[in-house]
């Protein structure tokens, strides 16, 4: 079979048959649960025609500067996205390092792994840059929220043993470097543990949006494989960024521990 | 050794003038509240005055490095704090903290005699009881060879004779070195026998100095 079965209107209306059964589920059960189902659904509907339309539009304009828009539109929305997340009050100096880590290094991933390694061209292609630039933002959003978390919690939660190390002329890069690597390690450990279930607990998405597209499954993995590895290094880099400078938010120039 | 002029910070301390002399045991006093942790913490620029100046052997602290300062200024903070496994780790990981090298068992082993501290060095800390993990703390910052100690009540969770004891051998080892020894106190009769100079705290303010 050659290609793929293009989904007829009416096709796509039938899927929304599970919707009505889980709405029918949740009005016998007495679940509160209706608006939010139905909100969901409408969004996800809405959200993605227009991404569709706005996707088609981009692709077909060969043009540098609606992908760095498109690029620019996913880093706000990601760093905000962990301003949300994160559940602690999060300093204004630490805000500014997120958006940094973020942004430069999820960039520099971008770029290496789309021109060295995919080897694009033109380096701007739409159909690749934008949605593996996606993948690269959103896992990296991720793995920064739980660093933030981590290293904030991890701080606060030590200040006494952390003053205490000071007093004895540590530097607070010494002094935290233990708090640093663990929050380094949470960030990871969710990217490390896809890469464990790959291919047997799960068949990830590009993958198998790939194969049903026509993709032979060798290609579709090969492609799997790089994007993994990509992820794993714009996580590292992203997170690495981000302890590395942020736990410095937390100490003045004379190396007193100020927590906002 | 310091000297402090018109310092002020927050609303927790509030010293006109106050000296402390070099290589001698100067006790610090008063009710628990009164700033006292914080007039230490002065010292070594832990945390810095609002107003007013503090000077170490003559120079501002703020324009002292703040890591070498602590590191002739040291300061040891009331609540233990012990790192995992045995005693020698507890002893070493000051050394690993400052990146240098480790002294030899030998030393580490007389450092526990001066503070009482009747264990193998191999022990493990988790047996340890709250007096004598205060014990271990001290003989850690001891063994850093510091110009400056300033401790923090170093024996508020030991029994009276243990106390009497292990402040003996520290001050006669701050004589014998000639260091400068700068430790709040609970106890009146510790202060009064061995403070070369005792100032009392009252509401952040010098209440008296003897």
């Amino acid at each position: 079979m050659e290609g793929i079965i293009d989904l007829q209107i009416w096709q796509l209306v039938a899927a929304y048959i599970f919707v009505l059964i889980l709405l029918v589920i949740v009005r016998i059960r007495k679940i509160d649960r209706e608006q939010e189902i139905i909100l969901a659904t409408v969004r996800m509907t809405i959200q993605l025609v227009l991404v569709g339309y706005v996707l088609t539009y981009i692709f077909e304009q060969d043009n540098y500067l609606f992908t760095i828009l498109v690029i620019l539109v996913m880093e706000i929305f990601a760093v905000n996205n962990i301003y949300q997340r994160v559940k602690q009050r999060i300093s204004l100096k630490l805000k500014k390092i997120i958006a940094l880590s973020m942004f430069v290094g999820t960039i520099i991933s971008m770029f290496y792994f789309l021109l060295i390694v995919i080897g694009l061209d033109p380096w701007y292609e739409p159909r690749y840059f934008i949605p593996i630039s996606g993948m690269l933002v959103g896992n990296s959003m991720t793995g920064v929220s739980l660093g933030v978390e981590r290293l904030i919690t991890g701080i606060k939660d030590n200040r006494e043993q952390i003053e205490a190390t000071l007093m004895m002329g540590v530097t607070p890069k010494r002094a935290t470097k233990e708090i640093v690597n663990e929050a380094f390690t949470a960030a990871l450990l969710p990217t490390i543990n896809s890469m464990m279930g790959m291919g047997i607990v799960f068949l990830p998405g590009m993958m198998t949006g790939q194969i049903l597209s026509g993709v032979s499954p060798v290609t579709a993995i090969a492609y799997q494989i790089a994007i993994m590895l990509g992820i794993l290094g714009s996580v590292s880099l992203t997170v690495i960024l981000l302890v590395q400078l942020g736990y410095r938010t937390f100490f003045n120039q004379r190396a007193q521990l100020v927590i906002e | 050794m310091f000297t402090l002029k018109q310092v002020r910070y927050k609303d927790i301390l509030q010293i006109e003038s106050l000296k402390l002399p070099a290589k001698q045991v100067s006790c610090i006093v008063g009710p628990s509240g009164a700033g006292k942790s914080t007039l230490l913490k002065l010292l070594n620029n832990l945390n810095s005055a609002d107003s007013g100046q503090v000077f170490y052997q003559g120079r501002d602290v703020e324009e002292i490095d703040p890591i070498q300062l602590r590191r002739e200024v040291l300061m040891l903070s009331q609540k233990p704090v012990v790192y995992p496994e045995t005693l020698q780790d507890n002893l070493e990981v000051g050394f690993e903290l400052i990146e240098q090298s480790v002294p030899q068992l030998k030393q580490l082993s007389s450092i526990l005699e001066i503070v009482k501290l009747d264990k193998e060095l191999a022990a493990e800390v988790k047996n340890l009881s709250g007096g004598e993990k205060q014990r271990l703390s001290l003989a850690r910052i001891l063994l850093l060879d510091p110009e400056v100690l300033l401790l923090d009540e170093p024996s508020a969770s030991l029994d009276q004779q243990t106390e009497q004891e292990v402040i003996e051998n520290l001050v006669k080892y701050v004589k014998q070195e000639g260091k400068t020894l700068v430790m709040i106190t609970h106890s009146k009769s510790i202060a009064q026998e061995y403070g070369d100079k005792v100032i009392t705290i009252k509401n952040g303010k010098v209440a008296k100095e003897e």
